[in-house]
């Protein structure tokens, strides 16, 4: 195998990584954006994303594929808006410590439910995703590598097209420049919020599926470390950004990726975190994101 | 009523954590804590003549993803225990001991492990049966030496897991088991270009994929690449895409089986076509893969195979099934058992149950057991046996 069809393949690699980490970035940059909180629990809603897959397929009810998959994202939209309800609504006008603190409190409420629910070994998960692999001369890119791509792709631009096209999108924008202008305005800014939350959610439901159709095996704490690597992108893109989570996420896993490949693969997270400090030394905000001078 | 719900919410999260926790601890412990301090009370009273218990003390992964190791261990040396007991139990001196077993469980963790360990120091074991991991076991050694215990461990590989002179070891060592890789690679399998792929943060894998690349430099063949990787890491490819661009003849993966289970789905993915070798805690990828195509035709040093054809092994295969609902025991179930016959066998030799003449009796001792026929112990601590290897065969693991 020559030397391009390698590189090929690392980049195909770091952009399959980097998607998923996209797809979750999203979830933390949109929630950040509009309700100025950074929702640790996020990364655990792909855990039991993967779990809720396992049950009410092959698992438990064994129900059609199609089905298992609108009523994953359908039930973790609905957790994430109830955890809102529950743990973020209450502490709205809390200092962002104590929302801070009850974010990482839902983790491990989540982590340590499926924990004694499911148990902690690590369960074999047949992907549900059935796609044949391809080969372009010599470079093979797996099935689940293009699901993967496709998958993200159609959610991002849904995602791009539903903010910025549509009224609701609009109401959402609005929240997140100014919530009380946006609620003088007659914008039912709780309304805007748990919407908020339910799409993160469902989206980190879909990156559940492809993460867990990529690995194949569940275990309580499989969200943990997607979910951290998804809030640096969320960070190195500029966190509050929709561009700006995408580009993060690509970023980060082609980095990954590559320097697996080329430098190290002992120090690829020393190396992809000094880039995350490289940039935000020199920006701040993020790749994308909006530099604002403090109001005092 | 919002603030209600808020503070509900906080208290279960606390619950939950804490109910994980004392689960942990409790899946083994409960039961036999009870047992034990009945038995413990008897033991004070009676004088001779009557049966007095040996308590042996183990410290394994119940829960977790090393779970199936210490289960294993637990069930195989609870076999050991059964059949020991009902052949009416060790005779030293003019005392008659049955076996009784302490196991807690360390989630394969180095501060559970240290938690595991006083919870059974405090309930009075005569003897320690491991830990079952490396990290653990190390973890515990200088501990377990202060108190001046016997320290059997049934399957912690590293070096360092016997370094004191109280501790001994049932498998062999890293280096050994690596060394014995790369000779068996080389002469037998006939390959000499090797990629290797292991875990730098762990010491059991670090520890065979050195000892193996030194064996593989030292008889003339090729380490193409050596790959790393992290504790929890899933993600292989890039790993898998370095080794497809070298001329690479076979993959040896020194690690445990979850590890290997990632590797081989991702490397079948790829397009890479090329055998894998790996350590003995490839032991348990059969359960869990998703295609066992994966796997097929790998193989693993590992001292016990249970399909084997042989009278000792049949029998202790048919107890096990019996026993567990018609699981199959592995190399750990096998170590868990030549582990309590290497403490019975020690106990005979020292006339004694205290750890100090046990430890002295180890070196005179043979057992003849599931993971070798002849085992004896050299003054570090290891196990002399010959090394084994298990071929993965039409989904099954088979003797290579």
């Amino acid at each position: 195998m020559d030397i391009f069809s390698s590189l090929a393949e690392q980049l195909i690699n770091g952009l399959r990584t980097g998607s998923i980490y996209a797809l979750i970035a999203l979830g933390y940059t949109m929630v950040y954006g509009i309700a100025k909180m950074i929702n640790f629990a996020h990364g655990d809603i792909i855990m039991v994303g993967a779990y809720l897959l396992f049950l009410l397929g092959v698992g438990k009810l064994g129900l059609p594929t199609p089905v298992v998959i609108l009523l994953a994202i359908i039930l973790c939209a609905v957790l994430g808006m109830l955890i809102e309800k529950i743990a973020y609504k209450p502490l709205r006008n809390a200092p962002p410590l104590a929302v801070l603190i009850t974010a990482i409190g839902v983790s491990y409420f989540l982590q340590n439910f499926v924990l004694i629910s499911m148990g902690a070994t690590p369960i074999p998960f047949a992907s549900m995703i059935k796609v044949p692999s391809l080969t372009l001369g010599t470079i093979t890119v797996s099935g689940i590598t293009l699901a993967t791509l496709v998958v993200t792709f159609v959610c991002m631009a849904g995602l791009i097209f539903f903010v910025q096209r549509t009224k609701t999108g609009a109401a959402m924008r609005a929240v997140s420049e100014d919530r009380g202008a946006a609620e003088l305005m007659g914008i039912n800014v709780n309304k805007t919020i748990s919407l908020t939350f339910a799409i993160g959610s469902g989206l980190a439901a879909v990156a559940g599926l492809l993460f867990i159709s990529q690995y194949e095996s569940l275990q309580p704490t499989l969200g943990a470390l997607p979910g951290i690597k998804a809030f640096v992108a969320a960070v190195l893109g500029g966190i509050g950004s929709i561009p700006g989570a995408i580009a993060g996420g690509i970023i980060l896993g082609i980095i990954e990726s590559l320097t697996k490949a080329y430098i190290s693969t002992q120090l690829s997270d020393a190396i992809s975190f000094s880039v995350l400090v490289l940039v935000l030394l020199i920006r701040p905000a993020g790749i994308m994101g909006k530099m604002k001078n403090e109001k005092v | 009523m919002k603030k209600m719900i808020s503070t509900t919410l906080a208290t279960l999260t606390l619950v939950a954590a804490l109910a994980s926790c004392g689960n942990n601890a409790n899946t083994s412990g409960a039961k036999e804590s009870e047992t034990g301090s009945s038995d413990a009370k008897t033991s004070d009273v009676s004088t001779s003549s009557a049966t007095d218990v040996f308590k042996v003390g183990a410290i394994g992964p119940l829960t977790g993803p090393a779970a199936a190791y210490g289960i294993s261990v637990k069930q195989g040396a609870q076999i050991a225990i059964d059949e020991i007991n009902a052949a009416g139990g060790v005779t030293v001196g003019d005392k008659t001991y049955s076996f009784e077993m302490i196991f807690e469980d360390d989630e394969a963790t180095e501060d559970k492990a240290i938690q595991a360990y006083n919870t059974v120091m405090d309930k009075g074991i005569n003897v320690l049966m491991g830990a079952v991991t490396s990290g653990s076991s190390i973890a515990i050694a200088d501990l377990t030496k202060a108190d001046g215990i016997m320290q059997l461990t049934p399957s912690a590989s590293a070096e360092n897991a016997i370094k004191n002179d109280n501790a001994f070891r049932i498998c062999f060592s890293d280096p050994e088991q690596g060394v014995a890789m790369a000779d068996y690679m080389i002469d037998t399998l006939g390959k000499t270009k090797v990629a290797v792929i292991y875990n730098n943060a762990d010491e059991y894998s670090t520890g065979l994929g050195q000892a193996f690349e030194e064996e593989v430099a030292a008889k003339g063949g090729t380490v193409v690449t050596s790959e790393a990787f992290a504790t929890g890491d899933m993600d292989f490819s890039s790993q898998l895409t370095k080794i497809k661009g070298t001329d690479a003849e076979i993959i040896y993966i020194p690690a445990y089986y979850q590890d290997a289970t990632y590797i081989t789905k991702q490397a079948k993915e790829m397009g890479i076509t090329l055998p894998f070798i790996g350590s003995d805690g490839w032991d348990g990828v059969l359960g869990t893969v998703t295609d066992t195509t994966t796997v097929e035709g790998a193989i693993f040093s590992a001292p016990f195979s249970a399909s084997v054809e042989d009278d000792h092994v049949k029998t202790f295969v048919d107890a096990y099934k019996k026993a567990y609902s018609d699981a199959v025991p592995d190399q750990f179930a096998a170590d868990g058992y030549d582990s309590i016959y290497t403490f019975k066998a020690a106990m005979e030799k020292a006339s004694s149950i205290e750890s100090a003449d046990l430890i002295a009796a180890m070196t005179e001792i043979t057992v003849n057991g599931l993971t070798g026929d002849n085992i004896t112990f050299d003054a570090s601590g290891a196990a002399k046996k010959e090394v084994r290897y298990v071929k993965i065969t039409d989904g099954a693991y088979a003797y290579a």
